[in-house]
């Protein structure tokens, strides 16, 4: 029996559960309201339904989700046993491209078999196939009942239904939390994993202070000693995300929030702010190819018109400078939020003191929003050297070690691209130097963020 | 300018430091000041009372132009300062807000350190021309604020961890350090315990006849306590403006007698 019709048949028959236990707990609760007590009813019958209801469906529904996982296992030990498998090499890899083409082929995905070997074991599979599949389904259908049927003889006038629906509900959202948390976890484990497994080939010192970055010549088989020197990219990724950008956007940002707070007339507010919002809703693609397009070439223009030497087409400035634009919107709404959080008080109280504006601003505002404002950066330093798509296509590919903004620099976002596109062997240092580059990536990302939440969430009990 | 009518007031000010003739205040198109006459007197403590939304605290900032930072606010009439008109184009507020100081109703010190506060407005009006100077007009303003002795160790600690009382006081100093002529205190006591509030009553005593000092109030006995002179607010009107004493044993108005007696507000 097919998924969808095992699917569709529980749903029937969760709705023929809540039906019956809805029409059998109106039934029996109406007689006991004709006895007059007070306590002789508890919950309305829809809870009722829907307690039966999740019993028939949730423990047949779990079951199914472990049984999706375990029986290609178990398909494959039957097929094994067949005496047509005997046949199959021992070679692990030669062995389950035979046994994945026959596989495709019994489910219908492959029309045909490229390899003799399969086509012995087609037919096999399909039994083992149909055998499995049914005993889920009846496995799952028996689940099922017993559940709905459990749950329907507790159906009792006085029985809390509604607070074990409530209990139920509880637990799904806690399930729905945790499956982020898993997925989170299971990512970092695989970094971690991939990582290890890089480290093995290439020591960890040489990586993280090595100066020369060239995977290329470790795939061409001169050795992993002198290629995986990540310092370039992390200087690239550092000149361009917090260096650059931020004395584009910490400036702006903070001078712009400090308009929109203090200077700007509501209406201009109102105009202004929701624009200033649109600017971080805009695909970083499209500040990609307006860096790469536009940017980038006057930038070299400009360079070469002045006498800069070095000055190349793809350069730091250009990915700078437009990541700076494009973070202006998070520093600047973190920074509105932190002086509109400063009380009025303390800006009556300096005005009162016969302090101007701007003095009031300088002296008092800011000063007492900075946790705020320093919080507000950190997190935009920590999506700067995250972004990518504006590095990937404005920063350039060549690994320079170079204080010189017009000149081309990468990041590590970058070369994690370049490192997985194309056809790639997964195994080979250079493939997993991806994974070391983005292991170093979480980490630092991850601390900023843990830091800025910190020295925000310190600074906001100040004001509570 | 218009003079008072002696209905309304019981008593001719010598030594005038503000005056205010038929003021009128403006929120967009609601009127909370409705003509407002009065003189404040150099030598002695005025209080204002009256109900809550009465417009005690608009006049006041009337006073020190604080109104101007509201946008919706409109002020009407003629306000001055030792003669000199304070609505005039050619007065600097800045100037206007160091000579007359205000006091909020909660403490409001800002987020430094204690000596910060302090040398905050004397720092903005270069009053001190040294490190010595500062700390001279640090010390002498604590001292006047009655802080001194409880905060001379640690100077360096934030103001905003002192108590709330304390933070008063250090709001005073503060004020009292670009050496005012005028002091405001908008319900200045309001959010502190009768210990710390008999602590501030009597600072403003001592304060008496060194600064012109107005004080908005809820508390009757306070009114009674620290000032000499009451003027009597509501709705947006001054009722009745006299000596301390005969306003709260002989009020002439039906109005200040009933609000005196407890009858509404
Ligand atoms: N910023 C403002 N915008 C609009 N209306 C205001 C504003 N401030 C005060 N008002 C109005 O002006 C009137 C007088 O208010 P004000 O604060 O001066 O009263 P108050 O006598 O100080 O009251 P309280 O004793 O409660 O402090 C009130 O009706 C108030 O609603
Ligand atoms: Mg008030």
């Amino acid at each position: 029996m097919t998924g969808p019709a095992i699917l569709l048949l529980l749903a029937g028959l969760g709705a023929i559960a809540w039906v019956s236990a809805r029409a059998r707990a109106l039934r029996l609760q109406t007689v006991a309201r004709a006895t007059g007590r007070r306590d002789a009813v508890h919950s309305l019958p829809g809870y009722h339904g829907w307690y039966v209801a999740l019993w028939t469906l949730i423990p047949a529904g779990i079951f199914l989700a472990v049984w999706a996982n375990v029986a290609p296992g178990l398909v494959t030990q039957s097929v094994l046993t067949d005496p047509a498998a005997q046949s199959l090499p021992a070679d692990g890899f030669a062995r389950s491209a035979i046994l994945g083409e026959a596989r495709a082929i019994a489910s219908g995905l492959q029309a045909a078999a490229f390899n003799p070997a399969s086509e012995a074991l087609v037919e096999p599979y399909r039994t083992a196939l149909t055998e499995y599949g049914i005993a889920g389904a009846v496995l799952a259908l028996i689940l099922a009942f017993a559940g709905g049927a459990y749950a329907f003889t507790r159906v009792r006038p006085d029985f809390r239904a509604r607070t074990r629906v409530e209990r139920l509900v509880m637990a799904s959202l806690l399930i729905a939390s945790l499956l982020a948390i898993i997925t989170t976890l299971g990512i970092v484990a695989s970094l971690l994993w991939e990582s290890f497994r890089f480290f093995s080939m290439v020591n960890p010192l040489d990586f993280l202070f090595g100066v020369k970055w060239s995977p290329q010549s470790a795939a061409m088989g001169y050795g992993n000693k002198d290629a995986f020197g990540a310092v370039p990219l992390f200087w690239g990724t550092i000149f361009i995300g917090a260096i650059i950008a931020m004395i584009v956007a910490i400036p702006l940002g903070l001078m712009s929030a400090v308009y929109l707070t203090q200077y700007a007339s509501p209406t201009v507010r109102k105009w202004m702010k929701p624009m200033l919002e649109v600017l971080a809703g805009v695909p970083t693609v499209v500040y990609g190819y307006f860096a790469a397009l536009t940017v980038a070439p006057a930038l070299r223009d400009l360079a070469v018109s002045i006498g800069i030497h070095g000055a190349s087409s793809e350069s730091a400035l250009a990915a700078g400078l437009v990541m700076g634009v494009m973070i202006i919107p998070f520093v600047s709404s973190m920074a509105d939020d932190s002086i509109a959080a400063v009380p009025q008080s303390m800006r009556d109280g300096s005005l009162a003191m016969g302090a101007t504006t701007s003095e009031t601003i300088t002296r008092v505002l800011v000063p007492a929003a900075l946790p705020g404002v320093v919080g507000g950066v950190l997190l935009a330093v920590s999506r700067a050297i995250g972004e990518t798509m504006i590095v990937v296509m404005a920063a350039g590919l060549a690994a320079n070690l170079t204080l010189n903004p017009f000149a081309s620099v990468t990041t590590v976002t970058t070369q994690i691209v370049q490192l997985l596109t194309g056809d790639q062997e997964f195994d080979s240092a250079k493939t997993l130097a991806a994974f070391a580059l983005g292991l170093v990536l979480f980490i630092v990302t991850l601390l900023l963020n843990i830091v800025a939440l910190r020295v925000v969430k310190k600074y906001r009990e100040a004001y509570e | 300018m218009t003079p008072m009518t002696e209905e309304q007031h019981n008593l001719a000010v010598d030594n005038p430091k503000m005056t205010a003739r038929d003021v009128k205040v403006f929120y967009g198109p609601k009127q909370a000041i409705k003509g407002v006459s009065i003189d404040v007197d150099m030598d002695h403590v005025t209080a204002f009372i009256g109900p809550s939304g009465c417009g005690k605290s608009t006049f006041l900032r009337t006073l020190n132009r604080m109104n101007d930072t509201v946008a919706s606010a409109r002020v009407e009439g003629a306000i001055t300062l030792d003669g000199e008109d304070i609505y005039a184009p050619s007065m600097d507020v800045v100037q206007l807000r160091a000579r007359v100081g205000m006091v909020f109703q909660k403490p409001n010190p800002f987020p430094k350190s204690i000596y910060e506060n302090i040398a905050y407005g004397p720092r903005i009006h270069g009053l001190a021309a040294s490190k010595a100077d500062m700390d001279v007009i640090v010390e002498k303003s604590l001292r006047r604020a009655g802080l001194w002795e409880e905060v001379k160790d640690r100077l360096q600690d934030s103001g905003t961890a002192l108590s709330g009382g304390q933070q008063q006081r250090l709001c005073i100093g503060r004020a009292i350090a670009v050496e005012p002529e005028v002091i405001l205190m908008d319900e200045p006591c309001s959010a502190l315990d009768p210990i710390a509030t008999a602590k501030i009553e009597e600072l403003i005593h001592e304060l008496r006849g060194r600064y012109a000092i107005v004080i908005v109030t809820h508390n009757m006995q306070q009114a009674a306590r620290v000032s000499q002179r009451t003027a009597f607010f509501h709705l947006g009107e001054l009722v009745e403006y006299g000596v301390t004493s005969e306003i709260f044993t002989n009020p002439r108005q039906e109005r200040t007698k009933d609000y005196i007696t407890g009858r509404y507000g």
